[in-house]
């Protein structure tokens, strides 16, 4: 190594590898577990069998997110509410006692900072720049925002990481994606990733452990930086990475995980070290201007079907690939829509304002913008909101979003996954379509027959109260500006 | 782990690209706590339209499946394996897969062979009519009709899959290479070693 120039997904790697075998593969070492209740029961039971131990349950936090109704989890009295749907109350109660069972940090349903463990992790200060982070779900990248090596595992992994505290992998190839330049009005960091993805395509970033670089994501706040690494699965690469800064530092002080006086200092030496050398080679590069970028959305079935908002449904026969074409044929079935429609014609009947990409408290204030004064248009049947934690609820409250939403006619729910994935009670029926903030429009993600359309919240917002997908720059903002908090 | 081998049956040609972990097993099938039982799930969505590969009855528990580009991209669930396992598969032949699902697969015994889109493409042909071999030791695919497809596989995995190696097992091997790993990291980045939670500042 020495003076070899590396990037940094190449000196995180490096500082945590504790074995390397001839082969090639690694033993790496994992800095932070997050645990929530879908991906894990197997894992504790595998344990328990082979009679084996968690290895550093001070290195684990556990969180429910996926499963529990984002309906009052209190009755009046203070107690707690059951749950209806008995398999999500088993899975739930399964998490419940393993996590204490194997003494491991547990967040549970009603404590104020429950919520998605992707915005848990860095609002708790549990994930850290420079650190090695998994969770058994795909979008454990997020973490990567402040310059973590964050990457979702399965079930086996995670029985893995429980019992050993290391994962045996390859390093993967390393990709730059490039921006710079400005976002222009009314364009945010989820139209940048959407378009990102476009760009690469669901399968382009296979292999490859991506870095965000470039003027934009300088300027980006931290919860703009999880969003664009969050969707860094969507684009095929395991992890997203931006490298950590002084606009991450300062997210970071103070928070509950995060450490302390000399300990802080010293962190924040090391995290400065934290980025890509000059000379350093990637073994692909991406290079994109953002003044290209416009609000965007989604079409199809993959994440990687976007246009700007202004454009049309396109021809299946426009793609070059005839494997696409096919493809796109069948997600414009699925979706209800023919080829040539414009976008802004196509009208929307729920609308969901969530998920670990966008569920933070800039999130809602871009949302709580847009919808200032106004209402959602008549066709549209359900709006929900669903903070991404307990913590983004109550800031949310205090800076008075919430009556906004609600004068909005939206609901003002409980933190957890929700929409984004339809385990628990919230789906969009069969047929209907979704204004989405989440990040996944596959088939079915959304509820049997469910039809999504991935947005920005301002555009979700913009969705609501024209009833379709519309462009949010086409409507005046309200005078007094949320986002001045 | 069990130990893998030779795999030969008739092989399911799905073909389709981008099949995601929500396409192979819907969420609305992983509030179980076991990992048994998921095959009644699997490709749910696929198998509800008419004139669909997995109702064709030769294909009854055949243990391959052939599909496009990009297997097994999405989610990181591992119900997706879990579910593959219990319709009776044991192979997936494809130009390419999704990290993690490639993961997922070869910690269930289940193989994930790539091979060049024409060799999936001829592949496919064959599969309507006739049984695929997949040779794990020697890294080939072969068909009736002398097609011979050799295929690369990590080392590593390609051992463990042969011996039916426990991985968990083999990394506690490694236990005191982890320990002075801890040990070094907790004397260099002590806040990395010891996170301790205390009330927001
Ligand atoms: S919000 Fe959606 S994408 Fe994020 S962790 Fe939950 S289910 Fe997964």
């Amino acid at each position: 190594m020495g003076n070899t120039p590396r990037t940094l997904y190449e000196k995180i790697w490096d500082q945590h590898v504790v074995e390397q075998r001839d082969d090639g593969t690694c033993l790496l070492y994992i800095d932070r577990h997050l645990v929530h209740e879908v991906t894990s029961p197997q894992a504790f039971d595998a344990l328990r069998l082979a009679g084996r131990q968690v290895r550093r349950p001070d290195l684990t936090l556990a969180v429910p997110d996926h499963n529990l109704p984002t309906t009052p989890r209190v009755a009046a009295d203070g107690s707690r509410l059951p749950i209806e749907d008995a398999q999500s109350a088993a899975q739930l109660a399964a998490l419940e006692r393993n996590a204490p069972g194997f003494g491991i940090d547990y967040i549970d349903a009603v404590a104020p900072e429950q919520g998605i463990v992707h915005v848990v992790g860095p609002e708790q200060g549990f994930s850290l720049p420079g650190a090695t982070i998994v969770c058994g779900d795909s979008h454990t990248a997020a973490h990567g925002g402040i310059g973590a090596l964050a990457f979702g595992i399965g079930t086996s992994e995670v029985e893995h990481v429980l019992a050993t505290q290391t994962l045996q992998l390859r390093r993967s190839k390393s990709m730059e994606v490039r921006v710079d330049g400005a976002l222009g009005p009314g364009v945010t960091p989820k139209d940048l990733i959407l378009h990102i993805i476009g760009v690469i395509g669901t399968a382009g970033g296979t292999g490859h452990v991506i870095e965000y670089r470039g003027e934009v994501f300088r300027k980006m706040s931290v919860e703009g930086r999880l969003t664009v690494c969050n969707m860094s699965i969507e684009g095929g690469a395991r992890a997203g990475l931006i490298a950590p800064d002084d606009i991450v530092f300062d997210y970071l002080r103070g928070r509950p995980y995060a450490p302390r006086g000399d300990d802080w200092d010293r962190a924040v030496a090391w995290w400065r070290s934290l980025v890509t050398d000059d000379g350093a080679v990637f073994d692909k590069s991406v290079v994109i201007d953002a003044a290209d970028i416009e609000p965007t959305v989604s079409w199809g079935t993959s994440p990687e079907d976007v246009v700007p908002v202004g454009g049309t449904v396109p021809e299946p026969a426009s793609f070059a690939d005839p494997s696409k074409q096919e493809a796109a044929r069948k997600s414009l079935d699925y979706m209800g829509l023919e080829p040539g429609m414009r976008i802004e014609d196509i009208a929307v009947e729920n609308v969901f304002i969530g998920s670990c990409t966008n569920s933070r408290i800039e999130d809602l204030r871009a949302a709580a913008q847009v919808l200032e004064g106004r209402t959602k248009a008549l066709n549209v049947r359900w709006a929900i909101v669903v903070p991404g934690s307990g913590l983004v609820k109550r800031a949310a409250e205090a800076e008075g979003l919430d009556r906004i939403f609600t004068d909005a006619g939206f609901e003002w729910r409980e933190p957890g996954c929700s929409a984004c994935l339809a385990m628990n009670p919230d789906k969009v029926p069969p047929g209907e379509r979704c204004a989405s903030t989440s990040n996944r429009n596959f088939v079915g993600r959304q509820g049997p027959g469910a039809r999504t359309h991935l947005v920005s919240p301002a555009m979700a917002a913009a969705a609501a109260v024209t009833g379709r997908l519309a462009d949010v720059r086409k409507l005046p903002l309200a005078k007094r500006t949320v986002a001045d908090h | 782990m069990k130990a893998v081998s030779t795999i030969e049956g008739r092989a399911i040609p799905l073909g389709l690209k981008n099949i995601d972990t929500d396409v192979i097993i819907p969420a609305h099938w992983l509030k179980t706590v076991s990992r048994e039982g998921l095959g009644e799930g699997a490709f749910e969505t696929i198998r509800a339209t008419p004139g669909n590969p997995f109702d064709v009855e030769d294909f009854a528990q055949a243990p391959i499946l052939i599909a496009g580009d990009n297997f097994g991209c999405g989610s990181s669930r591992e119900h997706a394996a879990w579910a593959m396992l219990d319709m009776g598969l044991a192979a997936v032949i494809a130009p390419s897969f999704s990290d993690i699902f490639a993961g997922n697969a070869f910690k269930n015994g289940i193989l994930a062979v790539e091979l060049p889109q024409e060799h999936v493409d001829r592949l496919l042909e064959v599969a309507k009519e006739q049984p695929i071999t997949i040779d794990l030791e020697n890294q080939v695919v072969t068909t009736p009709f002398q097609d011979r497809f050799a295929f690369e596989i990590d080392p590593f995995r390609k051992r463990c899959l042969l011996e039916g190696l426990d991985e968990i097992g083999l990394t506690l091997g490694s236990e005191s290479a982890i320990t002075q790993h801890e040990q070094t990291r907790g004397g260099a980045l002590p806040w990395l070693d010891k996170p301790q939670r205390r009330e927001a500042a």
